[in-house]
């Protein structure tokens, strides 16, 4: 017994020299990624992860990533975020939002180290913020859903009543509103961004309810698979979906945040780093559309036309006048349309949106 | 010593497997985190929490009384802290926010860990099944609050409480690390669990319970009394757990304040024999594989999935030996086919 901890001893010092001495001679770049869920959830965080592959296939031999899937919200994701930068990593990006507190407070002790953090709104010298202007996918996905839809009602799968996600039904509600005015949403509120079970469970009570057009705003592609059970249409959501529903997914907004990542790192390498607040949808490429598949040619014609006028900046999904649930119109801060802080913090449902937002 | 080495050997194949290097593993995992001041701070933030409802959850367990409910009397702690915290926030309340809100979060857990023990006195319901259910309870309730009547105003719309004001934290016992004054807490539950177990009449109630009812029962102990009684301590510390944790290392409210504390207590307990000097061994051992496989994570890029193998493997080969120990495995030939009792 004795003889093997010896060994063992003796392994683990050698082991130790042997890493020490090992260390790069040419320093990489190190960047480091923190993930919500797993890196095969096929939604947020897969995209994150294919971010990062395409990140090494462009800059490879110049840095070296790291990332830590999984990362609990709660009291965890503050000791993850510190463990990438005391291991040396120069640019971190933590890829959910409630990261945004941990990620403040190591970026106030590590102020050599530049931090990107996904969805919030809390920015520091050392930590910039990044999204997607998602609304204008789900303009477009609205208008499509209108027109494919023969009940006149689409079910929408929710996860929580942030901007984001409120934004996101607004603009689903007022692009499907230019097809058919009367067009009808059911909303479910799961409360959770990756369940895939549970969003089986809404995706099967809103097509028992008449839907035969789903869209969610939570991670898994569990209600395209319940679409294409049932056979109706779905949209996928962050990223192509097409193989769990070849029949069934219209389309898919994509979250691309590969061209971000190569840039942002770059920067890092040419000392050129700032901190910013990106906000890039259709036109910058951060939001791509999935090719238009499932519907007659007149629809998928007037799905690329209202994405070349977005952008182009010809259309706007909030375009003036927006009319809330009450009746009243919102006051019109960007010119003819509502101004990006009105869309960063939406708290309302425009007309036409049967639900109430929870906890208002 | 024998279950340690099998998990090395196993996991040194199954390193190899993947093509990594076993020797630089186990440095990673076992020798690294507890070398560098920073890894050693996290684990012990880490096992502080899970140290304190463990020691609650052995009083139970060695009474032959099952509390599987700690996580949520964790939470409700944490909420009934919280409250405190919630309604101070931004007046210029004194120094006396955060010791009633340890107070609070401490009854809150007790009497909150007090409703399965009244169930299973007075209706004789099983308070396994009670006090998980009551999990899900609190889990809700809480998410209800943060989400509804708690949420901060300025949050838009995200679920969480506003920051705690500095009354309400637990200040870091050193400058730039994690560690705070629960642990010294926690410390100090140890000790006086310890000392209550062993030098004292409840603890020899407790025990003699646990090991032998009937006798108790002849000697005039009320067993009712004791499944209150452990129920409260453990309940009592899981709340005060909770309410650390929230006032610590997070410093708000949220839905996410659990990793399942409460559930990986009970392996911690178990692991610790249910023994307090155990428990605290366990507590920081489980601790640190968390924090061994994180490092794993980062340094050798090997995925979440094996570091959690590599944890539930530990666990099964130290259980498993334990039981190998304490009994002999005999092979025997021929056994006797069963008989009808008719026959």
């Amino acid at each position: 017994m004795k003889n093997r901890i010896v060994v063992v001893a003796a392994a683990a010092i050698f082991a130790v020299a042997a890493a020490t001495l090992a260390a790069p001679a040419a320093e990489k770049l190190k960047v480091g990624f923190i993930y919500l869920g797993p890196v095969g959830d096929f939604g947020w965080t897969y995209q994150h992860e294919i971010g990062r592959q395409n990140l090494v296939k462009a800059l490879g031999d110049k840095i070296d990533t790291t990332y830590l899937e999984n990362v609990n919200e709660g009291p965890d994701s503050e000791r993850s975020i510190e463990q990438l930068a005391r291991t040396g990593h120069k640019l971190i990006f933590t890829t959910s939002f409630g990261y945004m507190d941990p990620t403040i407070k190591v970026a106030a002790k590590y102020p050599k180290v530049d931090f990107e953090h996904a969805t919030g709104f809390k920015r520091a010298a050392n930590v910039s913020t990044y999204s997607g202007r998602f609304y204008e996918g789900r303009y477009i996905q609205g208008m499509i859903a209108a027109k494919m839809s023969k009940t006149g009602v689409l079910g929408y799968i929710v996860s929580f009543p942030i901007p984001e996600v409120i934004s996101g039904i607004n603009a689903t509600i007022l692009g499907a509103q230019t097809v058919n005015p009367n067009i009808k949403v059911k909303i479910i509120w799961v409360s959770t961004w990756f369940d895939p079970g549970k969003e089986a469970d809404a995706a099967k009570a809103l097509a028992d309810q008449g839907a035969d057009v789903l869209m969610q705003h939570t991670d898994s592609p569990a209600a395209m698979q319940i679409a294409a059970q049932r056979g109706i249409y779905a949209f996928g959501q962050d990223s192509d979906m097409i193989k769990f529903g070849p029949k069934s997914q219209l389309t898919a907004i994509i979250d691309n945040w590969a061209p971000y990542y190569i840039q942002r790192t770059n920067d890092v390498l040419n000392d050129s780093w700032k901190s910013t607040d990106t906000w890039g949808g259709l036109k910058s490429t951060l939001v791509v559309m999935a090719p238009y598949t499932n519907m007659p040619d007149d629809v998928k014609k007037l799905a690329s036309d209202t994405e070349a006028a977005i952008k182009a900046g010809t259309l706007h999904p909030f375009k003036c006048p927006v009319v809330d649930q009450d009746g009243k119109t919102v006051e019109c801060k960007g010119g003819d349309h509502l101004d990006d802080g009105q869309i960063l913090s939406m708290n309302f449902y425009v007309k036409g949106v049967d639900d109430k937002i929870p906890g208002k | 010593m024998i279950a340690v080495a099998l998990t090395l050997a196993t996991v040194a194949v199954l390193f190899a497997i993947i093509g990594k290097n076993p020797i630089e593993a186990l440095d990673v995992y076992f020798l690294e985190p507890l070398l560098d001041p920073f890894s050693l701070g996290e684990i012990v933030v880490k096992a502080t929490p899970l140290v304190m409802i463990a020691i609650g959850l052995s009083l139970c367990y060695i009474a032959n009384v099952w509390n599987i409910g700690a996580e949520g009397q964790f939470l409700v702690g944490a909420v009934a802290g919280s409250w405190l915290a919630v309604r101070t926030n931004g007046t210029d309340a004194g120094y006396w926010v955060l010791p009633a809100m340890l107070v609070l979060g401490t009854l809150a857990g007790a009497l909150y860990a007090l409703i399965p023990a009244i169930c299973k006195v007075r209706f004789g319901a099983s308070e396994i099944l009670t006090s998980l259910m009551l999990v899900y309870v609190a889990y809700y309730g809480m998410d209800y609050l943060v989400r509804g009547p708690w949420r901060d105003p300025k949050g838009l719309n995200f679920p969480t409480t506003a920051p705690f004001d500095p009354v309400a934290t637990l200040p870091p016992l050193f400058e730039g690390s994690r560690v705070h004054s629960g642990t010294l807490i926690a410390l100090m539950v140890v000790m006086l669990i310890a000392v209550m177990l062993g030098r004292t009449i409840m603890g020899f109630e407790i025990r003699l319970v646990g090991a032998a009812p009937k006798a108790a029962g002849f000697s005039g102990f009320n067993a009712d009394r004791l499944v209150l009684f452990t129920f409260a301590i453990s309940g009592a510390l899981a709340g005060l757990a909770g309410i650390i944790e929230v006032a610590g290392p997070i410093g708000y409210l949220q839905p996410d304040i659990s990793p399942g504390y409460g559930f990986t207590a009970i392996i911690v307990a178990f692991l610790g024999r249910l023994n307090p000097i155990g428990i605290l061994i366990a507590g920081f051992f489980l601790a640190l594989t968390f924090i061994g496989g994180e490092n794993a994570e980062i340094a050798m890029k090997v995925p979440l999935d094996l570091t959690k193998v590599f944890q539930g493997i530990l666990l099964f080969y130290v259980l498993a030996c334990d039981s190998m120990i304490a009994y002999r495995v005999r092979l025997i030939r021929g056994v006797r086919k069963a008989v009808p009792a008719n026959a």
